[in-house]
């Protein structure tokens, strides 16, 4: 009786949560189909933001370059970082420790100091612009992939890998088919993470990127005063299905794989 | 043993480079601009401006929005991860499911959507007057602000404490259980203490963000009260002061590290602890 009172104010509670992390992405979504420019009043069901966004070429520049901002950070971080956290696993205590506290500082320093010590210095030798912007959000995504492959690295099994090499491996093979698999979660992990982080900064982007180049949230930041054009709900609907879609998918997969394992034992 | 493995350090070399290059390095460019006026001459005025009365009012009103952030998602997630755990439906990768796909709508939009929930002839008023309570009046104030926060932030607070609460041991509840302690003890005396981790990742990952972040204190507080990264901005981008603006974000930080240096030692003696152990 009291178990099912605590399931039921357990579960209440969870959902509360969920309204909350949820409202405005709700009020974002209706926004996308409503058919009064203005945000506040309903006029009706259209889908004309979503027919003009085909051809509104500033939104669509600004959405390849956030795309490519984040899938270029996230790949490059990801080979920095692995390599980084394999390497990082093997130090002494003392380096090691240093490492940690070098990949501890972007994090800990806020956004807005990381953003602008970046420009001071970018701007010494190189013009502001998406390499600017790339750079920066490398720099601020290694860290997400060291601290998510840092604990497979520590987990993982080299005796695999020596027999491997034992039985006439050449290293660079022992270490892609034998030491890599070994770290393959948390390498998805961190470049997701990597990827979500880029692609949701604004703060950093802002600072470093100079004039003629946007990301969405650097455009949109840009029309806060002039009011947000429809179109750019209609997007942002687009991309949160498409997310949702594909989480959905490998979500669905992975628990699927678990319970497979589990009828082999 | 394999003399590649031996060598793995040299593996992380490239980081390094990285790292020095564009996190130590930027950090020397930024004081030395903080530490040199217009003319190039040495001064520390740029970093005292931070007591000036307006930015000291910025910080001071920082402070208070960045700790009262801290608590609530500490306050609101604790039930939260302690339900979950409860409830257990699919297990972890659900639980960030639904924590990290609202970070996939652009904040600055969703910040807008709250404006339009919060604001007087809002959403949320359209709802309270339709239940009969009448309306609240809390549009362009701290609260909107602390809302704001808040939600941004919730999801760092939750993550890190889920995976420490999830990580504890069921046996040693239950045991706790059989022998006679009651649900508040459990909590004080095992969930609690295991959980100390995962809550000071989440206190870092929480209170330095949310006292910086313009764009929330901005959008929600209609211009008029401002956050410390109002003010550095600001210097940068209409006074076009950069030294200035260096100044208050080298303030900033020194500021940061020194709130944060005792997290952090706490953290590390965790750490040792769970070494030790083993």
């Amino acid at each position: 009786m009291v178990d099912k009172l605590t399931d039921f104010i357990s579960r209440f509670y969870v959902a509360i949560i969920a309204v909350f992390l949820y409202a405005p992405i709700a009020v974002l979504i209706v926004l996308s189909f409503n058919k009064s420019r203005s945000r506040v009043v309903w006029e009706g069901f259209t889908l004309d933001w979503y027919i003009s966004l085909i051809h509104n070429r500033q939104i669509q520049s600004a959405l390849m370059t956030t795309l490519a901002l984040a899938f270029l950070s996230a790949f490059i971080s990801l080979i920095i970082g692995t390599a980084a956290a394999l390497g990082i696993s093997s130090m002494k205590r003392r380096s090691h420790r240093t490492m940690m506290v070098l990949t501890n500082i972007p994090m800990l320093n806020a956004d807005i100091v990381t953003g602008i010590a970046l420009m001071l210095w970018m701007i010494q030798f190189m013009p502001l612009g998406f390499n600017s912007v790339l750079l920066s959000h490398i720099t601020f995504n290694i860290p997400y992939v060291i601290l998510a492959v840092l604990p497979k690295v520590k987990m993982m099994n080299l005796s695999i890998y020596n027999a491997g090499r034992d039985l006439g491996a050449g290293p660079l093979r022992a270490f892609f088919m034998l030491i890599l698999p070994q770290l393959k979660d948390g390498m998805l992990s961190g470049f997701f993470m990597a990827f979500t982080m880029s692609m949701d900064d604004f703060v950093i982007t802002y600072f470093t990127k100079g004039a003629g180049v946007n990301t969405l949230s650097t455009m949109i930041y840009g029309e806060i005063r002039k009011g947000i054009k429809p179109e750019m709900y209609a997007l942002s609907t687009i991309i949160f299905t498409v997310v949702f879609g594909v989480l959905l998918v490998a979500n669905g997969n992975t628990i699927g794989t678990k319970e497979r394992k589990r009828g082999y034992e | 043993m394999d003399k590649y493995l031996n060598k793995r350090k040299n593996l992380a070399y490239p980081y390094v480079v990285w790292s020095v290059g564009f996190t130590v390095i930027p950090l020397i460019v930024i004081l030395r601009y903080a530490l040199l006026d217009r003319t190039g001459a040495f001064t520390l005025s740029n970093i005292l401006a931070i007591v000036d009365p307006v930015n000291l009012k910025a910080l001071i009103f920082s402070l208070e929005i960045a700790g009262g952030c801290t608590l609530i998602c500490i306050l609101l997630a604790y039930p939260l991860v302690l339900a979950l755990k409860r409830l257990n439906f699919g297990g972890r990768r659900s639980t960030i499911f639904i924590l990290i796909l609202p970070m996939w709508m652009n904040f600055i939009l969703k910040l807008l959507a709250w404006q339009m929930i919060l604001s007087s002839n809002g959403i949320l008023n359209l709802v309270l007057s339709r239940m009969g309570i009448g309306s609240i009046d809390i549009s362009n104030t701290y609260i909107s602000i602390m809302i704001g926060v808040v939600y941004d932030y919730l999801p760092y607070m939750v993550l890190p404490l889920y995976d420490a609460v999830s990580a504890i041991d069921d046996d040693i509840i239950e045991a706790a259980e059989d022998l006679g302690a009651k649900k508040l003890t459990v909590f004080g005396r095992i969930i609690f203490p295991l959980s100390i981790p995962g809550l000071m990742s989440g206190i870092t990952m929480v209170f330095v963000p949310s006292m910086t972040s313009f764009v929330t204190a901005d959008i929600l507080g209609g211009g008029k009260l401002q956050l410390v990264g109002n003010i550095i901005e600001q210097e940068f981008i209409q006074s076009m002061d950069w030294n200035m603006g260096a100044g208050l974000s080298v303030a900033l930080m020194i500021f940061v590290l020194i709130s944060m240096a005792f997290t952090v030692e706490k953290h590390e003696q965790s750490d040792r602890q769970e070494e030790t152990a083993w």
